[in-house]
This record gives C-alpha cells, sequence and structure tokens, in this order.
C-alpha cells in the first residue's frame, strides 16, 4: 500500500485595503457612497468616543465594569455594516461599536453596564442577541438562527462576533462543525485582537491563522487587516452575499488590537510592553481612514462635536433613569409564576413596603433579639 | 391503544409534530436509527431531514443550536442520548436555555425541551445509568419533568413541548419497555406542576417519580399486606416546579412521609421536599421525613448498583422506622 497524497490545495487569503500608512489599493477599493462612508466613519468616531467616555464613567463609579473596544471599531462597522436590519446580530461583550450601528441607544448599553439587564433587551421587532458573557457560548445560537432561517424559508443572514481566545473553546468548534454541516448562512467575525485577557495568541493557538481552521469544517476562511475598515467591509460584503445565495458559512479574521484593558477591572501594563502597544497605535483604525475621507472631501466639520453631544445628552438620559424595581426580577423567570416564586416575590414585596418602598435599601441586620424569641425547649406553638 | 414508554413517547412526538411545523427533533442517531431507544422511530421517515436532524455527535451544539432555534420561534424537542452525557452540554443549559427570558428581559424566550433517558436498573455502563436531576431542578428558569409510565410520558412531552418555557424531561430506561398501559388515541396534555396521589392512605405518605413510583407502589402494597397500614403515594411527575401544595395537603393528612428517589442523597431532591413539607405540614409532623435515596457514591457499576437503588425492602424499612418514631 503506498502513500499518495490527498488532493487537498489549501491557502488563506490576507485582505489589505487601506493601509496604516493610508496607501490605498484602488483596485481593491469597495464600492461605497459618500453616504455610506461618512455613516460608517461616524459610527466608528461614535464607537471610539462611546468607549472612551465609558471608561472615564466606569472610573468615576457612574458605571461598573466593562470590555473596552477601542482600537476594534473598523473590525466592527466594517463587518456590522454588510447587514440589513432583517439579519441577525450575535454579539459576545466587547461589540459597543457593532451595536451602536443595530441601533442599540447608549444609555441603554450603558444601563446594562451599570447592572441592569434592562439594557440587555432588544427592541422587539430588533434581530439582535443581548450580550454573551461566557466565551464562544453565543456560537452556536447563531447557527440554530441560520438554520432557523433556512427552515422557514427567509433569507436572513447572522452574523456572530467573537475574539481569538474563544477559538480555544469548544462552543467554536462544534459551532463552525455545525456549520458546515448544515451549510447554513452565518458569518464568523473573529476579532483576533492579539490578547485574551493576557494570554497573547502565540500561546492560544499554534495554528499560523485563525482563518484557517474554518478550512478543517469544510468551509471558506479569511484574513483580513483588522484596522482596516474597507478590507473588513470587502469581505464581510461578499461573506453576507455568499450567505445569502445559499453558499453557507464563512470565517472572517479580523485581525486588530486592544488598544486598551480587557476590562476596566484589569492591568495591561502586567503582560504587554508600552512598545507593543505603541506600535499599534500608529496601526489605529480611525486615523488611515480618516486620512482616506479627508482625501475624498468628506470629512465633516463638527463631527466630533456632534457627537460628543449626543453621548451627552445620553449620559444624562441614562442617569435620569429611575431606580430597579427588585419586584421585576420575578417577571422574567417563567411566563407565568409558579406558586412557589409568588410566595417569593410576595416576601419580597413586602420587605420592600415595611422598608418604605425604599428598593435599595438595606433590610434591617441588628438582629436584636425580641422579648418574644423563644428559648431552647420552649414551644411557642400548639399542635 | 396499549402502549410501552418508547411508543407512547413516539405517539406524542409525532401528534405535536403533526400538529405544529415549527417543532422539530434533534439529536444524535435520531433520524435514520429512529434514536438508540427507538423514541424518534419513523419520524424522519414522515417529516424529512430538515425537521428530524441527525446532528454531528455534539452535545453542546445540539443544545446551543437548538437555544438559536428557539430564539427564532421553533420548538426543537432535543434528545440527549444519555442523561450522562449532559454535562458536555451543562453549560449551555444553565448559562442560556434557562436565562434567555431574564437575560432579555423577556424580548425571547427559549421553549424548547431536552429529553434524556435517565437512571439504572438496565445493566449498562458508567456515565449511562445515573439519575441527577437535582442538577436541572436546582436552576431557577428550567421545568423539569420526569413521568412514571406511558400515559403521562406521553401527556407531559406533549405539554413540555408546547410549553412556553424550557422543559428538561428525563426518561426512566428501566420503564422504556417495562410496561403497557391503554394510551388514548387522542392528543392529551397534563399539566406541568402538579403532582398526582395515586393511592390513597391515612399512615403515611410515599413520594416518588419515575423508575422509584413503582418501587414506592409495591412497597406500599407490602405494607399494606403485612402490617395493615395504609400508605398514600404521591407521584410527582414534575420535579420542578415542586407541588409543594400536595405534599403538604397529604402530609397533613398523615403526618409521615418517605421520599424515595435515584439520585444521590445529599443534596438531593429530597432534601428539599423534606424542607417543603416542614414549611407546609410542620405541626401535623409525627416523625422526621425520611429519605430512602441511592448513597452517596459515584455509579458503582451495575454488578453492584442494585445495592445502592432504592428498592423494595428499603422503603419498607424505612416506613416502618417512620411509623415507629
Amino acid at each position: 500500500m503506498p502513500r499518495t497524497s490527498l488532493d487537498l490545495a489549501f491557502s488563506i487569503e490576507h485582505l489589505s485595503i487601506l493601509d496604516a500608512d493610508g496607501q490605498l489599493d484602488a483596485a481593491l477599493e469597495p464600492d461605497l457612497s459618500p453616504d455610506e462612508l461618512k455613516r460608517m466613519y461616524r459610527a466608528m468616531v461614535l464607537g471610539r468616543r462611546v468607549d472612551e467616555r465609558m471608561v472615564r464613567l466606569q472610573r468615576q463609579g457612574r458605571i461598573g465594569t466593562f470590555a473596552p473596544i477601542k482600537g476594534q471599531e473598523a473590525a466592527q462597522v466594517g463587518s456590522v455594516a454588510a447587514l440589513t436590519p432583517r439579519d441577525w446580530v450575535v454579539p459576545s461583550f466587547r461589540e459597543t461599536a457593532t451595536m451602536l450601528w443595530r441601533g442599540w441607544p447608549i444609555e441603554k448599553i450603558l444601563r446594562f453596564f451599570s447592572g441592569h439587564l434592562e439594557g440587555g433587551q432588544p427592541e422587539p421587532a430588533q434581530r439582535d442577541l443581548p450580550i454573551a458573557i461566557p466565551v464562544a457560548t453565543q456560537l452556536p445560537h447563531a447557527v440554530g438562527l441560520a438554520y432557523a432561517a433556512q427552515y422557514r424559508g427567509e433569507d436572513a443572514v447572522v452574523m456572530a462576533y467573537f475574539g481569538d481566545g474563544a477559538t480555544s473553546e469548544g462552543d467554536f468548534h462544534e459551532a463552525a462543525n455545525f456549520a458546515g454541516v448544515w451549510h447554513v448562512p452565518v458569518v464568523f467575525v473573529c476579532q483576533n485582537n492579539q490578547w485574551a485577557i493576557s494570554v497573547p495568541l502565540k500561546k492560544q493557538t499554534h495554528s499560523r491563522t485563525i482563518a484557517q481552521k474554518a478550512l478543517a469544517y469544510g468551509f471558506p476562511g479569511v484574513q483580513v487587516d483588522g484596522n482596516d475598515l474597507l478590507a473588513v467591509h470587502a469581505a464581510s460584503r461578499d461573506a453576507v452575499a455568499r450567505a445569502r445565495a445559499g453558499d453557507g458559512p464563512t470565517l472572517i479574521e479580523c485581525v486588530t488590537y486592544r488598544l486598551s484593558m480587557h476590562t476596566t477591572a484589569d492591568d495591561p501594563t502586567k503582560y504587554r510592553s508600552e512598545e507593543e502597544v505603541a506600535a499599534w497605535e500608529r496601526k489605529d483604525p480611525l486615523t488611515r481612514v480618516r486620512a482616506y475621507m479627508e482625501k475624498k472631501g468628506l470629512l465633516e466639520p463638527g463631527l466630533e462635536e456632534a457627537v460628543d453631544a449626543e453621548i451627552a445628552e445620553a449620559v444624562a438620559r441614562f442617569e435620569a433613569m429611575g431606580a430597579p424595581d427588585p419586584l421585576v426580577a420575578f417577571d422574567h423567570v417563567f411566563a407565568e409564576r409558579p406558586p412557589e416564586l409568588e410566595a417569593q416575590r410576595a416576601e419580597l414585596a413586602e420587605r420592600l413596603r415595611a422598608q418604605g418602598g425604599a428598593a435599595d435599601a438595606a433590610p434591617d441586620s441588628k438582629g436584636t433579639a425580641s422579648a418574644a424569641t423563644p428559648m431552647r425547649g420552649q414551644r411557642t406553638t400548639r399542635r | 391503544m396499549r402502549l410501552n414508554l418508547v411508543k407512547a413517547l413516539n405517539l406524542a412526538l409525532l401528534q405535536e409534530m403533526e400538529r405544529d411545523p415549527d417543532v422539530l427533533v434533534i439529536g444524535e442517531d435520531v433520524g435514520v436509527d429512529g434514536g438508540v431507544f427507538r423514541v424518534t422511530e419513523d419520524l424522519q421517515r414522515k417529516y424529512g431531514s430538515q425537521r428530524v436532524i441527525d446532528s454531528p455527535l455534539a452535545e453542546a451544539a445540539i443544545i446551543g443550536t437548538s437555544v438559536g432555534m428557539a430564539l427564532y420561534g421553533l420548538r426543537p424537542v432535543c434528545e440527549i442520548q444519555f442523561s450522562g452525557f449532559a454535562f458536555q452540554c451543562f453549560h449551555q443549559i444553565e448559562n442560556h436555555v434557562a436565562r434567555y427570558r431574564m437575560r432579555s428581559q423577556s424580548r425571547f424566550h427559549c421553549p424548547l425541551v431536552v429529553r434524556m433517558p435517565y437512571g439504572g436498573g438496565v445493566r449498562a455502563l458508567e456515565h449511562h445509568s445515573e439519575s441527577e436531576e437535582q442538577f436541572y431542578a436546582h436552576i431557577p428558569g428550567l421545568k423539569m419533568v420526569i413521568p412514571s409510565g406511558p400515559r403521562n410520558a406521553r401527556a407531559l412531552l406533549a405539554s413540555a413541548i408546547r410549553d412556553p418555557d424550557p422543559v428538561i424531561f428525563f426518561e426512566a430506561k428501566a420503564l422504556y419497555h417495562a410496561a403497557r398501559e391503554d394510551v388514548p388515541d387522542e392528543p392529551e396534555i397534563l399539566p406541568i406542576g402538579r403532582a398526582q396521589v395515586v393511592r390513597e392512605g391515612r399512615h403515611l405518605t410515599l413520594v416518588a417519580y419515575g423508575a422509584m413510583l413503582r418501587v414506592a407502589l409495591e412497597a406500599a402494597d407490602a405494607l399494606t399486606a403485612a402490617d395493615g397500614v395504609e400508605a398514600e403515594v404521591i407521584d410527582l411527575l414534575t420535579i420542578s416546579p415542586l407541588d409543594r401544595a400536595a405534599l403538604a395537603a397529604s402530609v397533613r393528612k398523615t403526618g409521615r412521609a418517605v421520599v424515595v428517589h435515584e439520585a444521590t442523597r445529599s443534596f438531593g431532591p429530597g432534601a428539599e421536599i423534606a424542607a417543603s413539607i416542614a414549611e407546609g405540614a410542620f405541626l401535623s409532623l409525627e416523625a422526621p421525613v425520611a429519605r430512602v435515596a441511592a448513597y452517596d457514591v459515584p455509579f458503582v457499576g451495575f454488578a453492584r448498583e442494585r445495592a445502592s437503588i432504592p428498592d423494595v425492602p428499603r422503603v419498607v424499612a424505612a416506613a416502618r422506622q417512620t411509623l415507629a418514631f
């Protein structure tokens, strides 16, 4: 029995259209109208500025821990802009720019990151899943949504977001495998930002690219310069068109960098050098697209000020929102409350009422013994 | 029709798929093979491979993709081949299935059913014989159902499929071919969350479910024959949400209770049942609530499992101790 070579010729494309120096490959430049370009650039600026404002709000104790996106605006806006509202977005937890594009109000995102699940509630017609925190667990959901769309004969496409760390999880591989076998309209967008908290990509995978992992599951993978809005968008448009045409899934690896911390609870100086960060700052996705817009004469004067005003209004609306009603928790467990849950709700309602309706007031914790406290051996009830 | 448990469950699936085109079946070997226990037999032939999906072998994605389908508006019925393998999808069940209503503040809900064969007594290997309902019963947002015979299994599975919330549905392997029962041709449902008094009595309450119901009923017969004791037997049918009112009503009458389950004892369903009885019928209790359960050891191999799984003599002995307290 001889050894024979199977006819398996694999290669992975890397796509770059607008590089860090602002050099444009005009042959690959996607056909985007001035309005489309303006909208995407504005979304990147908004994403950056919301993110920076959120870091300050967190430092001031006005919101809780969150995962900043700084540096990943092109990967997020370039991909999501390839969708229509009838398509689905399945985020992980570092997709603020994507979510803003999809119409999540800024104050709602702030609400989520200040501990209110109302901030994770999509609008009735909105085809977005809420933020998913356990890494990669959202990916099978995207495949299931895509299967359901296909089953119903609807041409919706599903775009799922995750990071480089997620590609080590079983759920990533299971989702990719199911997507390949079922040939469903899903686009996997990996934001390879080089770091999963403190673990660099080279300790995460021994594969040369993340894109090539798609090949094992029988569908195309492409690597793009994730800081290049035009490259991300061109690859995403192709993938979405393929999915919509019934040609199955695609994996897009956006090579990018998390310029900020993993979350506001993280100190990246512990595990990476300032030189490395500085090198990536020179590849900032906003700098090059700004230069591109300027060359085209599409820069809008006063854009930054307008965006800041929009954010300030949203922060004001967020801070004017009322205190949480703890009883709401019991409304979202089952369609109808079983008796035990009803009893627990009544107990909390009574406790809140006794506290004079102060929803977040701590219950009396003095624990002083009353005269009615029975002693050991003393019965206070009758049988 | 006189049907065994397998055929009764098959009938429920068939009729629910007939009733609602959004009902899908997904799992390992559920299509061409009809499931390793044949519960899904002939469904793929009737409804096609898009609706009865032979999935790749991956529990997390079976549940995870079903979450996506359910969010879209479909009604997936997932089969996990043995409940011992469900830990490979436990994170999907706990992180998402149970929480989607909360996480999305009711924008989405997750109406899916996870069917799993459970329990011992069938001379099967490790991970093919355990009884681990307590993990699911403990999770807010899930319903946990365990039928005890063909007729209630068929009716409860139909209810589970129609339920707007996720249901974990355990099927006792020991019962699959154990007995036939009259099952009406017409679709039938039973309310989830309601226990049934299946034998009336006044001296003692035996609480059981699934394969242990038969053990409890035989123990009740033995107690009557040998001691003249009239034991009331409650078939829980739903583990969570627990029918606390039915438990309290029975024990207020009898004053004594023995809980029988195949799950291991500590932190098992018996603990919650005993607490519930104490809360609902404390002043009627004449003895501590007794628990007859599997011992707190990992699966010992089927050659030794009979020593650990509750049987009639152990239940009778526990009942006599309770009565003599």
